[in-house]
């Protein structure tokens, strides 16, 4: 198993005012399986991501990622795991506007300590595995849509991580972009990896192996 | 990631930003660029003074009327005291009272306008002994200096000095010219080599030397007040013993004890102290002007930062997100700060030596560039980037990645 949630709970604090956002989560995800993640806005589906995906620390509960135990890890054992392990889909596609498509897809190479030549060389690779080896010099501002949120798919494969987060990954997309990335996710499970996807609709949904049902913080179905 | 990646990204975080970087790094660029000319300033004039001193020979006694205790600075009892006379100097020039000077020479000095044909130029007339150019070390570039028998009649001859036969003669050769002070004719019978002294206009130069008999009959004095008495001592050894005996010799005569002594004696030692502490204490208070506008560089560094974590605070959340950790991304805003820091010290190093280059032309003051000073100076430019980038780095590293991500 390459997830193990047991008893989280995330309380957000704003002054005086406490809101618990997760209610005691229990969930078990296997290497390769691909999971959507559904439920009402304001659920708790990103505050799970988040702590899925190391940004966040729970407040209560513990977390095995294969099999080590995320919560008693520093900080920068933290942003080692993100490096390796698991590659972030966002809603915002959160590219850095000044750089072109093909360092922006270098970035995790940075921070995990790959030679430059290389790095450039991977980079390329990828965008061309996301179909867009005619565009990596271009920046963001250059690229529609579908076309930066490919990129950022890019970005999350470069490292061959086991495991893929998107949250929400279509939100912007229309219909054509979206076939476009869901098919990526789709190869990308049949290639091996683990893919948790959060989205709001259920012909996205439809595609993943398993669905997991959130709401008011819980898992109900 | 390594340093000379961090190092790349810091270059292109600088750049991407330039005129905001450029501004940031004006404060620094102004504060460098003033230590460094105040240093260099306050060095040059050191040097100007230590060159005329140094030209004055180093077994020399500069003995002044007034005491040194009410005049304070270095010249302030030249001409303001008639308590030195010409028996003063022949008293010191009395072998076996005070047997370790070697020559001495007693100088008046006013000033005066010379004027050859149509050509003016005012000058010290200097009163003096035939000993006057060998206690001076000076040489001449042409004629002879006058005789003790020129001296005893107060004959009507005159030395000038390089600069003065340069103004009054623009042509050919002063020696056997005649020229007029306060209406008496002079006949010119030569000229001095230049001093040596560095600078240009120093007094060493532009001087008419005359018999101190003619200096007193020109002026009209009837008094035998000297303005100065040099002293040479037969070695630099003996310049201490020469001092004992100078100083209780004219303590006997002037019948006063050394506390109200109405004389002072300098060496060229003690000359070189009070001219560098006077300089030393303007330098000081320069430079410290200087630092300040530093300093105020520094803040501006890390106001600069600061407002750039606050402006790149998603992307240091993505940046987490993909794998940086705290320390990576501290480093990052370290380097960035450091270059700032670094690259408004050269510049500013750049400035400085461009001013020491054309400064001294305007304000007619040497500056001497120091390799000390620069390098200290640039050394100064990088540890206030790092120690003002310390705390924006440290806020960046801490920042969850969450939150920077979250943040709009
Ligand atoms: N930083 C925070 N401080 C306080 N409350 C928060 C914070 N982040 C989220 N919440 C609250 O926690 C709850 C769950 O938020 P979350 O973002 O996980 O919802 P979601 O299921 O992703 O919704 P959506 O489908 O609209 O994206 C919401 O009620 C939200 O208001
Ligand atoms: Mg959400």
């Amino acid at each position: 198993m390459i997830i193990e949630l047991d008893g989280i709970r995330k309380t957000y604090r704003s002054g005086s005012i406490e809101f618990e956002a997760l209610c005691g989560i229990d969930v078990g995800i296997d290497e390769g399986e691909f999971v959507a993640v559904v439920g009402p806005s304001g659920s708790g589906k990103s505050t799970l991501m988040n702590i899925l995906g190391c940004l966040d620390n729970p407040t209560e509960g513990s977390y095995l990622l294969a099999g080590e135990d995320v919560s008693a890890m520093s900080e920068t054992q933290l942003a080692e795991v993100r490096n390796k392990q698991i590659g972030f889909v966002f809603q915002q596609f959160n590219l850095l506007s000044s750089l072109p498509a093909w360092r922006n897809v270098e970035l995790p190479l940075i921070y995990a300590g790959v030679p430059r030549a290389e790095r450039r060389e991977r980079a390329v690779r990828a965008l061309e595995r996301v179909g867009l080896g005619d565009r990596v010099d271009n920046r963001p501002g250059e690229l529609s849509g579908g076309q930066q949120q490919r990129v950022a798919v890019a970005r999350a494969l470069v490292t061959e991580p086991a495991m893929i987060l998107a949250d929400e990954p279509t939100g912007n997309l229309d219909s054509r972009s979206t076939a476009d990335v869901l098919g990526l996710l789709d190869e990308l499970h049949t290639a091996g990896r683990t893919i948790v996807l959060i989205t709001h609709e259920h012909d996205v949904a439809a595609r993943a192996g398993r669905r997991l049902t959130i709401s008011d913080g819980r898992v109900s179905a | 990631m390594n340093w000379l990646e961090t190092v790349r990204a810091g270059l292109e975080a600088v750049r991407a930003h330039r005129m905001r970087s450029i501004l940031t790094m004006l404060g620094i660029v102004i504060g460098i660029a003033s230590v460094i000319l105040t240093v260099g300033f306050g060095q040059g004039a050191q040097q100007e003074v230590q060159d005329e001193i140094d030209a004055l020979g180093s077994n020399l006694l500069i003995v002044s009327p007034g005491s040194s205790t009410d005049s304070g600075g270095v010249r302030g009892g030249f001409g303001s005291a008639t308590t030195l006379t010409l028996d003063d100097a022949s008293a010191i020039a009395d072998e076996r009272v005070v047997p370790d000077a070697e020559r001495v020479a007693a100088t008046t000095s006013t000033s005066a306008a010379v004027s050859a044909g149509t050509t003016n130029w005012t000058t010290s007339v200097v009163g003096t002994t035939p000993s006057w150019l060998g206690v001076r070390t000076r040489e001449l570039d042409s004629g002879r200096f006058f005789t003790q028998a020129e001296l005893e009649q107060g004959a009507d001859v005159v030395v000038l000095g390089p600069d003065t036969a340069t103004e009054l003669f623009a042509v050919g050769n002063p020696v056997g010219q005649t020229v007029s002070i306060s209406g008496r004719q002079l006949t010119v019978i030569g000229v001095l080599d230049s001093s040596g002294a560095s600078s240009t206009g120093t007094s060493e130069d532009d001087q008419a030397v005359v018999p101190i008999s003619t200096a007193k009959s020109l002026t009209g004095s009837t008094n035998s007040s000297v303005s100065t008495i040099y002293v040479e001592a037969t070695s630099v050894e003996t310049l201490s013993a020469a001092y004992q005996e100078v100083q209780s010799l004219l303590l006997t005569r002037h019948g006063v004890t050394a506390t109200d002594a109405d004389f002072s004696i300098a060496t060229q030692d003690s000359l070189v102290e009070t001219a560098n502490s006077t300089n030393e204490t303007l330098t000081v208070l320069l430079t410290g002007v200087a630092a300040i506008s530093l300093l105020v560089g520094g803040v501006g560094v890390m106001n600069i930062m600061l407002v750039s974590v606050t402006e790149r605070i998603r992307e240091i959340g993505l940046r987490k997100a993909l794998g940086a950790t705290p320390r990576v991304i501290g480093r990052q805003f370290l380097v960035e700060a450091s270059m700032l820091g670094l690259a408004g010290g050269v510049a500013g190093v750049l400035v400085g030596v461009v001013g020491a280059w054309v400064l001294p032309a305007v304000i007619d003051q040497p500056v001497t560039l120091s390799a000390l000073a620069t390098g200290a100076a640039l050394a100064t430019s990088l540890a206030l980037g790092l120690g003002f980038g310390v705390y924006p780095a440290s806020r960046a590293a801490r920042l969850t990645p969450i939150d920077a991500l979250r943040s709009e």
